[in-house]
């Protein structure tokens, strides 16, 4: 799914984020990507959304070169991507609704669809009723869901999440992740930079961690199948967030996280 | 088709209730647009009436012609019938000196002086209207020259030279009108941009997300073409409410003056092609002034 063959990137400040770098990441996986803050974990994520490009080296995403992603063809890569970020990048004068529905309004999907599909994906993330509500009047673990479920809602094959936990305390985290590991097990590529050593210790994924841009140490997942921990959450069934290619609505439980 | 158009309505309104969220500005820009649109307006309105006003002028081509101080009253009919009889001419009014005199005596004030006068210093006088076929110049200034060479005639003066000096003046005020409308046309391109330019300054965060979800530079462009095409209607609305007032407001004065000169003119609005002209006019500004502006700064605005 996404590939760094030895990648560099140098700010033009002079500062290389991200040094000499090799790194794969395969269909359906889940990886956790540690380190201290300024070890190149945002600048590899950003890398992978364009939202930087490579100094050196090649990085394959999805099957795409993005060296030959031309600047006009960039939104439309992004569009194959869910990005969550630690600081939510919502809109705030807008409600929840038109948050979430953001991306489906960029890929020009009919109203009644998108209606369907934000109702959909905030229920994964149990916000289900919130539509009207605007994301400063939300808590922050709440805000974070709405980003969460934007990330979702064109149905990506990969999930990119920056320090997705950060602002959170642990029960929150742990609420948060649980979202994330139930897309890993519909098959959505999951990605998560995290410094959270605690809360990633709990989880049986994979962990690549950085230092000074480098990968120094890239633990595969523990042989032990990969148990969801609880914070007494009810379950969404697996079923209920494969990404579909077909139109077809997803008809969930009424299910709330809170 | 059908998504592609519910978008555009979505966006279209979208826009306006974002300019109606901010009534002050968006007030102030309106009222800008609208005057420059008005200035170049009310000019060409002016010109306009000051054409059709004139207009009756054109057909004023009557030719004096003054025959000799000594010629008879008989001379002159004898010119008069020889002149009557030319296929280019459609009417001779002869005025004899001694009604010249009286006329003159009535209407000029000089009455006292005149009868202090021993002869009449008036010639007799003709009026010739040539036919309605031949008002061109060249068969007018043809038919002077003939005139001319009649049987006792003295002058002939052709009363159309400040006719077409009028209208050339004119036609240089046409051509200013022009060129102001392109100058303010200019002027309210830079004023949309401007606005538009803040707009974006404004609405920065959310454009970064937008690009950042995977938003083109033309879907994040959209809102503001939309925001420019708005400015500019109710720009061109504005104007045209402003040409109207001000011809409301001239148009009794005028019509008095019009009454002491003993004519029917009225002051003409600008119409509805006009307001149709400037209602166009200024969306297509306000449209061209957001897409420069908004082309150049959107494309500049990525996600960090």
């Amino acid at each position: 799914m996404i590939r760094f063959d030895h990648v560099s990137k140098r700010y033009p400040n002079g500062r290389e984020a991200v040094s000499d770098l090799s790194l794969a990441i395969g269909r359906g996986e889940m990886v956790f990507l540690t380190g201290h803050s300024g070890a190149g974990k945002s600048t590899l994520l950003k890398l992978i959304a364009l939202i930087e490009r490579p100094s050196r080296g090649t990085l394959v995403v999805n099957g795409q070169n993005t060296a030959a992603v031309r600047r006009s063809k960039i939104p439309a890569f992004r569009r194959q991507i869910g990005v969550v970020f630690q600081d939510h990048k919502l809109l705030m004068d807008r409600p929840v609704y038109d948050n979430v529905g953001l991306p489906l309004v960029i890929a020009g999907v009919p109203e009644k669809e998108i209606q369907k599909r934000v109702r959909a994906s905030l229920d994964q993330v149990g916000l289900l009723g919130r539509e009207r509500t605007r994301p400063i009047e939300l808590s922050t673990g709440e805000q974070q869901r709405v980003g969460i479920a934007r990330a979702i809602i064109a149905k990506p094959a990969l999930l990119i999440a920056d320090e997705p936990t950060g602002n959170l305390d642990p029960d929150l985290a742990i609420e948060v992740m649980n979202i994330f590991k139930r897309f890993n097990d519909v098959g959505v590529t999951v990605l998560i930079a995290s410094h959270d050593v605690h809360l990633i210790e709990r989880y049986a994924v994979r962990r690549v961690m950085l230092a000074q841009g480098r990968v120094v140490d890239g633990v595969d997942a523990p042989p032990t199948p990969a148990a969801e921990i609880t914070t007494g959450a009810p379950e969404v069934p697996a079923d209920a967030l494969r990404p579909t290619a077909t139109n077809a609505p997803l008809v969930l439980p009424d299910i709330r996280l809170d | 088709m059908k998504q592609w158009f519910e978008r555009h309505a979505q966006t279209l309104v979208g826009s306006l209730g974002r300019l109606w969220q901010h009534p002050f500005a968006t007030l102030l820009t309106v009222i800008v647009i609208g005057i420059a649109l008005a200035l170049p307006a009310c000019l060409h309105v002016l010109v306009q009436n000051v054409r059709v006003a004139s207009g009756g002028w054109n057909n004023a081509l009557d030719i004096s012609v003054y025959m000799e101080p000594d010629a008879t009253l008989e001379q002159a009919k004898r010119a008069a019938e020889r002149i009557r009889q030319r296929r280019d001419v459609d009417e001779v009014t002869l005025i004899e000196a001694d009604a010249a005199l009286e006329e003159f005596r009535k209407h000029s004030g000089f009455g006292a002086a005149l009868d202090a006068l021993k002869d009449n210093p008036l010639p007799h006088a003709l009026v010739v209207r040539p036919d309605a076929e031949f008002r061109d110049s060249g068969h007018v200034d043809a038919l002077t020259k003939e005139l001319d060479k009649v049987d006792g005639v003295d002058l002939v003066q052709l009363d159309t030279a400040w006719v077409s000096r009028f209208n050339a003046i004119l036609d240089v005020i046409r051509r200013g009108v022009f060129l102001a409308a392109g100058l303010f046309a200019l002027g309210i391109l830079v004023i949309v941009g401007n606005t538009i330019r803040l707009d974006i300054e404004n609405r920065r965060d959310e454009i970064e997300v937008t690009k950042l979800v995977g938003g083109s530079d033309a879907f994040v462009r959209r809102p503001f073409l939309y925001n420019g095409v708005w400015y500019g209607l109710a720009g061109g609305l504005t104007a045209g409410a402003i040409v109207a007032i001000a011809v409301g407001a001239l148009s009794t004065p005028v019509q008095r003056i019009a009454g002491l000169y003993g004519s029917q003119f009225q002051l003409e609005g600008v119409g509805v092609p006009g307001w149709l002209a400037l209602l166009a006019g200024g969306a297509a500004l306000g449209w061209l002034g957001s897409f420069i502006v908004a082309t150049r700064e959107l494309r500049e605005i990525e996600p960090k």
